[in-house]
């Protein structure tokens, strides 16, 4: 992947389209783009910790990882004044299908992750930081490590951080590729060296987290986010976007358009805008349906998502999530419950297995949506795959089973005639022709 | 205080409570599976799913703390629906084979299956399939697809068991619950997992395809295994015992029994079992009526009573007969003219006898162990000889921070925290736990009692007396090994000593089932000088007849080659036994049927003083007669004044014991009424090699040795000759070598394994064991020559 456009950047600024994968992500880079200027100004300065937050409040940065949680809201969760151990993680386990743009920020601008968390651990006093890198993007792993021996070595982490008395010792930590560790408490969990499991909340990690100790975790985005926003003051930060959804975000647009990528654009650009700047739906087709926000964020048909503005209000007004910011189109060859039974199947081995109607309800979701695909459609499936979902969303111990249930709501909902097409004539409402011409695959598989 | 209403009923509960707290307290039944009242929440079954009041979706009862003036409703549709929902995705993949599971009747998912379940699945998919496992001969895994992943028994292990020997691996429906890969489930708990387990994916192994839950009875009684007298229910069909469960008694075992206690039972069905009266004439073994066996017997001992006199009759008892048996035994020696009787066949030192206050025990309750800050525990092999007192004290370790520290002959690891852990020869644990006492004394700036002045204090001995001195509650425990060695006495004022100093309590952690209990029933030698009569002086200076009482000498005493040659020479040995056992065959004259403790009445007093009495389950095996009746008889027989009880319980109120189900023995002392100085450190042998002598938790007594799932479990492994490394280079030997050892005039042959737990100059070999009943003193010297 690469970053491929953006308007305003801030993340990317200076990055130059990123089209070399192995310059530009160094300390000096980083340096000469004005990098680590804000940590050694706080440790300089000694700013006070409620100042950063409270620009952070200011910016209404939310969190890039999927649910929007404004970031100066949690970090002034923190018990800041209570003794002991406090843990600062990062959230690099990138594993929704769609999601590809904390790998891009480790890749070209690892430095801001790491300038961002030395600043985060700073103002809720934490001491120790990991950074729970997805377990399948290992050479990222390596660049991380790579980026963190020069930042040690530049004394930008450690011990005393530039003779300023504070200390803040950050690790690298990769995973082995669950969808699950992504949750949060399970991302503790995994560090711990167990295995990747939600916990049950409360309590939560701002009171019992890693080891047990108060821990606040941040998406990588999120991380990066926070040197750019004290450098140009949260109200700059702001007026990038719009109220309420400040500044810009990175959006990995995948799926039927010419040119998949990466592309930083202030949240409220209308959707139209970024379809544009990937150039469009792939070979001029008609734009059926859009997943703004990664893979278990509901389905958008077209005329509702080219109406809408790429922001957190804007989407939850559309119907969906902005989530992550994945943004996954499909145009008019796509059969629906094809792709829902390939997202359904991602739930169903990705489950943790914990609890129960996550367990059990994801697999027999698949099992169904499978079937119809497949011919074996039965009349009342429909009404069951809606009773199934109903008793999973809200029954579950993360989110993982609302994520599940979500995709499969919405694509009946929205595509309904489709599944009954299925259903009562054992294939497809697209016909499978264009399926295979608007298929990559099935193109290269005609050349050879 | 918090105040809650559940469906309308309002409850007033602690802070901290859960929604599942409070409807418990109020008696209203939430459904559930994975939520276990003594294990943590893990809030993944999701049945208990209930409504409160303001929360926009149904939360689990087990894992939601309790707001005050919080609404809880169980039975909404919203939670009926929630629940309905959970319990259809429970049944998806469950095989439903109910007609052939052995928990059909008992079990946990059916019971609500019926209560909250449709009548009809819409699940038409193929059903997913685990494969069994094998983990041992206890817990049987051969139906794991009935397993609905409550987590339950992985949780047991980790909080319980203090070992994690299973896990769930794998994810999503792949998700399975297996050991480590090709290992079996070891924990001297494991059977808990099976009542743990709500459905039937863990079931017992030994008694699968026995018999269906509602054909059984189900009788209360009490484990004559250990001193902590675990409550059990012995479930029987036709005067069989086919299985043996925990009966909840919070104070005692609370909902827990160790493996021994749960399928020792199966060793009562066994072939083993001696069913009819047997005298040996002419060299030859013939079955006899009752009436010839007693008339035999009766005149042996009149006859020897008469020419050689009253001592020339011996009596020893196991610690594990009832209250009645010691009673009447103790009673009938005595009225012959005797007073040489005793129950502690594996003790070595009988210094402190005559010098007791009282009846040795605990010195605290059961209960009170949980709520220690520190504790000293010497000489013992805790987790195997006690497991549940082991497991009181790792609850006390991992929920209250407890110090328990140990010092003893071999650090066997206890699977909980030790503050402190030494391990010494027999011979010098006297002087360890003097060190303790003298280290206790420099601390709290009190002169160091008389004998200890030129004891030297070591770093672990100032780190025990240093917690037992900070701690609030403080316990003191001598264990099994403490009770043998050659050193009991010692340590025993030792103990004392340094439980003044601490303001700590003193206790044992008593051998066996009743060895309180046999102390107030008088199963105590006369005390005259020297000793005489007790179980060591009994052997060492040979008597003409010996009784026997469900003792194996062999295996049961201190120093077997010393009781064997003793009953050779005797005149007449009568052994009273449930089993036939073997190697009596050769000694004995007299083989008398007893019946064991599920088919006789009786009362055992557990190690807190706590008198217990329970009835026979099962009518008594072919000829087998309650231990109390036989003895009863034979009163009779000799013509004895006072031999006419009718029941067990008139027994008991003869022994001076009011027979009440929660009420303590009185008479309870651990002081002793003089001590004399004795001088530390002793002085140690020089050169030789001490044996230590454990006695593996399946070989403790003649049931469990006879089970045969106990005997094929790990801990039932053949004995080895264990040494440290040290001494194994000392001697040149390797691990994996036989090795030739001898003690006295016997000799066996092991294989020699490196153990870092023993201490150097130590050499750990089994005590209880057929291979090793050849061998001498359990604590004594020993040599070690490669075979």
């Amino acid at each position: 992947m690469a970053i491929l456009g953006a308007i305003h950047p801030v993340l990317t600024a200076g990055l130059n389209g990123a089209v070399d994968n192995n310059s530009g992500w160094q300390l000096k880079d980083y340096v000469a783009r004005g990098g680590y200027s804000v940590l050694k100004k706080i440790l300089a300065e000694k700013t006070p910790p409620d100042e950063i937050i409270t620009v952070i409040k200011a910016s209404v940065l939310r969190g890039r990882g999927g649910a929007g949680f404004p970031t100066g809201l949690k970090w002034s969760f923190m018990p800041r004044s209570l003794p002991g151990d406090k843990y600062l993680v990062c959230n690099t386990d990138e594993g929704e299908p769609g999601t590809f743009k904390d790998r891009d920020l480790i890749r070209y601008n690892p430095h801001a992750v790491i300038e961002g968390m030395a600043i985060g651990a700073y103002a809720i006093g934490a001491t120790r930081g990991y950074n729970y890198i997805h377990g399948e993007i290992w050479e990222l792993y390596q660049r991380f490590e790579a980026a963190l021996d020069e930042a040690r070595a530049a004394g930008f982490i450690g011990q005393n951080i530039q003779g300023s008395g504070f200390g803040f010792e950050l690790f690298a930590h990769h995973g082995y590729g669950a969808y699950i560790c992504g949750e949060e408490t399970a991302l503790l969990e995994s560090i711990e060296g167990k295995k990747g499991q939600p916990r049950f909340k409360p309590p939560f990690p701002a009171s019992f987290g890693l080891y047990g100790k108060p821990t606040t975790i941040n998406n990588t985005e999120t991380f990066a986010s926070i040197p750019f926003i004290l450098k140009m003051g949260g109200e700059a930060f702001l007026n990038l976007g719009k109220p309420n959804n400040g500044g810009t975000k990175l959006f990995s647009v995948s799926g039927h358009v010419e040119r998949p990528g990466n592309y930083e654009i202030p949240l409220g650009t209308p959707f139209a805008k970024l379809l544009e700047m990937c150039g469009g739906v792939r070979g001029g087709r008609k734009l059926k349906a859009v997943i703004p926000g990664g893979s278990s964020a509901p389905v958008l048909p077209a005329d509702v998502i080219l109406d809408a503005t790429m922001d957190y209000d804007g989407i939850s007004k559309a119907g969906s999530m902005l989530g992550s910011g994945a943004v996954i189109v499909m145009d008019e060859t796509t059969c629906m419950v094809k792709a829902l039974e390939r997202l359904s199947y991602f739930y169903h081995e990705e489950s943790c297995g914990q609890c129960t109607p996550c367990r059990e309800g994801t697999g027999w979701l698949y099992q169904i949506v499978h079937r119809i695909e497949n011919g074996a459609g039965r009349p009342d499936d429909l009404a069951l795959l809606g009773d199934i979902t109903a008793n999973i969303m809200g029954r579950t111990v993360c989110a993982l089973g609302d994520a599940a249930a979500m995709p499969v709501q919405s694509f009946i909902k929205h595509f309904r005639d489709e599944f009954a097409y299925h259903i009562e004539h054992k294939t497809c409402l697209v016909p499978k022709d264009v399926q295979w011409a608007g298929s990559g695959f099935h193109k290269a598989a005609e050349v050879r | 205080m918090l105040e809650i209403e559940i469906d309308g009923k309002a409850a007033r509960v602690p802070d901290g409570s859960t929604v599942m707290d409070a409807a418990q307290l109020l008696g209203t039944y939430i459904p559930h599976f994975c939520y276990h009242k003594k294990l943590s929440i893990a809030a993944n079954c999701r049945m208990c799913l209930v409504q409160v009041e303001k929360a926009p979706k149904p939360l689990p009862a087990c894992a939601t703390p309790v707001t005050n003036g919080m609404k809880v409703f169980t039975h909404s549709a919203l939670a009926k629906k929630a629940q309905a929902g959970v319990l259809e995705f429970l049944l998806i993949n469950h095989p439903l084979d109910c007609p052939v599971c052995d928990q059909g009747g008992e079990c946990q998912l059916q019971d609500l299956a019926v209560g909250y379940g449709n009548g009809k699945s819409r699940y038409g998919e193929e059903k997913h399939v685990v494969v069994h496992k094998n983990v041992g001969p206890l817990i049987s895994m051969q139906e794991m697809s009935r397993c609905i992943h409550c987590t339950r028994c992985v949780r047991f292990g980790q909080e319980i068991a203090g070992v994690m020997e299973l896990g769930m691996t794998h994810r999503s429906v792949h998700s399975e619950i297996m050991s480590f890969v090709g290992r079996s489930v070891d924990s001297e708990l494991s059977g808990n997992m099976i009542d743990l387990c709500p459905v039937g994916a863990l079931t017992s192994k030994p008694f699968r395809y026995s018999a269906r839950a509602w054909e059984l009875q189900r009788h209360r009684s009490v484990s004559p295994h250990d001193s902590v007298g675990a409550n059990l229910i012995v479930q029987v069909k036709h005067d069989k015992a086919l299985r043996v469960l925990p009966r909840e008694n919070e104070a005692v075992n609370e909902c827990w029994i160790s493996d021994k206690e749960r399928f020792a039972y199966t060793a009562l069905n066994s072939d083993e079992r001696l069913t009819q009266p047997m005298i040996k004439q002419g060299g030859e073994w013939r079955e006899v009526s009752w009436n010839a066996a007693l008339d035999y017997v009766a005149h042996g001992l009149k006859d020897i009573a008469k020419t050689a006199g009253g001592d020339a009759l011996a009596a020893l008892a196991a610690p594990n007969a009832t209250v009645e048996e010691l009673y009447l035994l103790q009673k009938l020696l005595r009225a012959l003219g005797s007073g040489n009787i005793d129950h502690r066949p594996r003790q070595r030192d009988f210094s402190i006898d005559g010098k007791r206050v009282g009846t040795p025990w605990l010195g605290l309750t059961l209960a009170d162990l949980k709520h220690r800050d520190a504790v000293l525990v010497v000489g013992s092999f805790l987790r195997k000889d006690h497991p549940l007192i082991a497991q009181r004290l790792r609850h006390a370790v991992q929920k209250h921070g407890a110090e328990v520290s140990l010092l003893s002959v071999a650090v066997d690891d206890p699977l909980l925290k030790l503050h402190a852990a030494r391990a010494v020869l027999p011979s010098d644990l006297a002087n360890a736990l003097a060190a303790v006492v003298k280290s206790a004394a420099l601390q709290k700036g009190v002169s160091v009692p008389a004998g200890l002045e030129n004891v030297a204090v070591d770093e672990t001995a100032e780190r025990i007396a240093r917690s037992l001195i900070a701690g609030e509650k403080t316990s003191i425990l001598l264990g099994n090994a403490a009770q043998q060695s050659a050193d009991a006495g010692h340590l025993h004022a030792l103990g004392l000593q340094l439980a003044a100093l601490t303001d700590a309590t003193f206790g044992f952690l008593g051998e066996a089932a009743n060895s309180v209990g046999a102390q107030l029933a008088g199963a105590l030698p006369d005390v005259v000088q020297g000793g005489k009569g007790n179980a060591r002086q009994m052997f060492e200076q040979p008597r003409h007849a010996y009784l026997l009482f469900g003792v194996e000498p062999e295996l049961d005493c201190a120093n077997p080659q010393l009781a064997v040659a003793a009953l050779q020479q005797a005149k007449m040995v009568a052994l009273f036994s449930a089993f036939k056992h073997t190697s009596a065959l050769e000694y004995a004259d007299v083989l008398l049927p007893l019946a064991p403790f599920t088919e006789t009445s009786g009362t055992f007093i557990n190690t807190e003083g706590r008198i217990q009495s329970f009835a026979g389950v099962a009518r008594p095996l072919g000829e087998a007669r309650p231990g109390w009746k036989i003895l009863r008889v034979l009163g009779n027989v000799l013509n004895l004044p006072g031999f006419d009880y009718e029941n067990s319980e008139e027994v008991l109120r003869a022994a001076g014991i009011q027979a009440a189900d929660a009420g303590f023995a009185t008479g309870l002392d651990n002081r002793l009424q003089e001590t004399e100085v004795t001088v530390y450190p002793k002085p140690q042998p020089t050169n030789a090699l001490e044996r230590i002598a454990d006695v593996p938790i399946h070989f403790t007594d003649p049931i469990v040795r006879r089970s045969a799932p106990l005997q094929a479990t790990a801990d039932a492994a053949l004995p080895t000759a264990r040494c440290s490394a040290a001494t194994l280079a000392q001697l040149g030997l390797q691990a994996g070598q036989n090795v030739k050892l001898t003690q006295g005039q016997g000799s066996v042959v092991l294989p020699v394994a490196q153990d870092e737990g023993v201490p150097a100059g130590g050499v750990r070999v089994a005590a209880g064991h057929a291979l090793t009943a050849g061998l001498g003193d359990m604590f004594g010297s020993i040599t070690v020559e490669r075979a």
